[in-house]
C-alpha cells in the first residue's frame, strides 16, 4: 500500500512540475513564435497569394471576431488597383492536428484569388503536399462566396489529394470556414478598410 | 573522479557512439541527414534533451520507484523535448521546419531513453552529464559525418549553418541525387558502418 501511493506522488508531483514548467516556457515564448511564424508562414504564403502589392499588408493589418475566436486581417492592394483581404483559418481534422489555411479574397468581386496552407503537422510526401505543392490548393483559385468548396464525395467541388483524403478534408474544412467568416465579417472589413 | 569522468565523456565519442558503435537511435539519424546544416541541428536537440533528461533522472534516482521508472523518465524526456521544440520556433524556425515531426520523435530515441535506463539511473549526476554530454556530441558528430557524404554526393554542397552552403562542386558536377533519397540513406549507413567495423573500437 505504501509502495502504491508512492508510486501516485511521485507521477503526480512529476508531471505537475512538468506541466508548470511547459507553461511558463510557452507563455515566454509565445510572441516570439507568433512573429516567426508570421516571418516564415505567413508573409511567403501572402506572396504567392497576391503577388506583388502596393502596400504592407503587414503594417495594415487589423483583428475581427468571429464566433469567440480572433482572425488577423491583412489588407492588400493590387497591382491591377482592386482591394483584398486575406487570413488564416484553421481547418480540423488534419492527420497532425489542425491544418492552417491562408486565404486571400477579393473584396470587389468576393471571389477567391488564391490560398496557401501554412502550418501543419501532416506527413511528408502525403499530406504535406498540400504545402508543397500548390496544385491542390489553386483549386481554391477563382471560387466565389456561394461556391460549395467541401470535397466532391461530400457534394463540393474540390478533388482530393489521391492519397491524403484526410488531410484534403482539414484543407476544404479551413476553405469553408474562411468563406463563413468573410460572409459575416464583410460589412466590418469593409468599414475598417475604407 | 576526474579521470572517470573524461572517460564516461569519451567513451561516448568513439567506442560507444549510438549510431555506429551502439546501433541505436536510426531513425533521426537516416531521417534527417540530407543536409549537414540539419544533421547538427539533430545532433544539437537531442544532446541538449540528453544532458538535461540525465541529470534530472539522476538527481531523483533514488525517489523514483523502481516499477514506475520508464514512465517518469518519459515524463522527464518529454518535458525537455518540448522545450527543445518550443526554443526552435522561437530562435531557429528554419530549422524547425526542416526537422519538422523529428523533433518530437526524439522522445522515442532510444538513445536516450538507453541512457536513462542503462546509466543515468545508477550514476551520479556529474557522471551523468559527462555520460549525456559524451553520447549527445558523439551523436552530433556522426549525423554531420553522414549528411556530410550524402550532401556532398548527392547534391554536391556541405551546408553547415544557415542554409547557404559554405562548399559547391562546379557545375560539371552531376549530383548522385540517389544519395539524399530515403533509400540513399541506408546505404551511406551500411557503407559507414562497414568502414566503422573495419578499426576496432577498444
Amino acid at each position: 500500500m505504501r509502495e502504491m501511493i508512492n508510486m501516485i506522488v511521485v507521477l503526480t508531483a512529476l508531471t505537475a512540475v512538468s506541466g508548470g514548467l511547459l507553461a511558463g516556457i510557452k507563455t515566454g515564448t509565445e510572441e516570439r513564435i507568433e512573429r516567426q511564424i508570421f516571418q516564415y508562414q505567413l508573409a511567403p504564403a501572402m506572396n504567392d497569394i497576391f503577388g506583388e502589392v502596393t502596400n504592407d499588408p503587414a503594417k495594415e493589418k487589423f483583428e475581427l471576431e468571429s464566433a469567440g475566436v480572433k482572425y488577423k486581417f491583412f489588407p492588400a492592394k493590387m497591382e491591377d488597383g482592386s482591394k483584398a483581404v486575406a487570413f488564416e483559418t484553421k481547418g480540423k481534422g488534419g492527420y497532425g492536428g489542425d491544418v492552417g489555411l491562408m486565404v486571400g479574397i477579393n473584396l470587389d468581386t468576393d471571389a477567391i484569388v488564391a490560398a496557401r496552407v501554412t502550418t501543419h503537422a501532416e506527413t511528408p510526401g502525403l499530406g504535406a503536399r498540400a504545402k508543397d505543392d500548390p496544385a491542390f490548393v489553386s483549386q481554391f483559385d477563382g471560387k466565389t462566396m456561394d461556391a460549395k468548396l467541401g470535397l466532391k464525395n461530400d457534394g463540393g467541388e474540390i478533388d482530393a489529394m489521391s492519397g491524403a483524403t484526410i488531410t484534403s478534408v482539414a484543407v476544404t474544412n479551413a476553405a469553408e470556414q474562411a468563406q463563413a467568416i468573410y460572409r459575416e465579417l464583410k460589412p466590418e472589413i469593409l468599414k475598417l478598410i475604407q | 573522479m576526474a579521470q572517470s569522468l573524461a572517460k564516461e565523456f569519451t567513451k561516448g565519442l568513439w567506442a560507444e557512439v549510438p549510431p555506429f558503435r551502439l546501433v541505436l537511435g536510426l531513425c533521426p539519424v537516416l531521417a534527417v541527414t540530407k543536409t549537414v546544416e540539419n544533421g547538427i541541428g539533430m545532433g544539437i536537440a537531442t544532446t541538449f534533451v540528453l544532458v538535461f533528461s540525465n541529470l534530472l533522472v539522476s538527481l531523483l534516482r533514488n525517489v523514483i520507484p523502481s516499477k514506475v521508472r520508464i514512465a517518469c523518465y518519459i515524463v522527464i524526456i518529454a518535458t525537455f523535448v518540448t522545450i527543445v521544440e518550443f526554443l526552435t520556433q522561437a530562435f531557429a524556425y528554419p530549422l524547425f521546419l526542416a526537422l519538422g515531426i523529428f523533433i518530437p520523435l526524439i522522445v522515442v530515441n532510444c538513445v536516450v531513453l538507453g541512457r536513462a535506463e542503462a546509466f543515468a539511473s545508477k550514476n551520479t549526476p556529474l557522471m551523468s552529464i559527462a555520460d549525456g554530454l559524451g553520447i549527445g556530441i558523439g551523436f552530433t558528430l556522426s549525423l554531420a559525418a553522414l549528411a556530410a557524404v550524402r550532401e556532398f554526393l548527392g547534391a554536391g554542397t556541405i551546408t553547415i549553418w544557415g542554409g547557404t552552403p559554405v562548399f559547391e562542386m562546379g557545375s560539371s558536377f552531376h549530383p548522385f541525387t540517389f544519395m539524399v533519397e530515403a533509400p540513399g540513406a541506408f546505404v551511406a549507413l551500411g557503407l559507414m558502418l562497414a568502414v566503422m567495423n573495419l578499426i576496432p573500437s577498444k
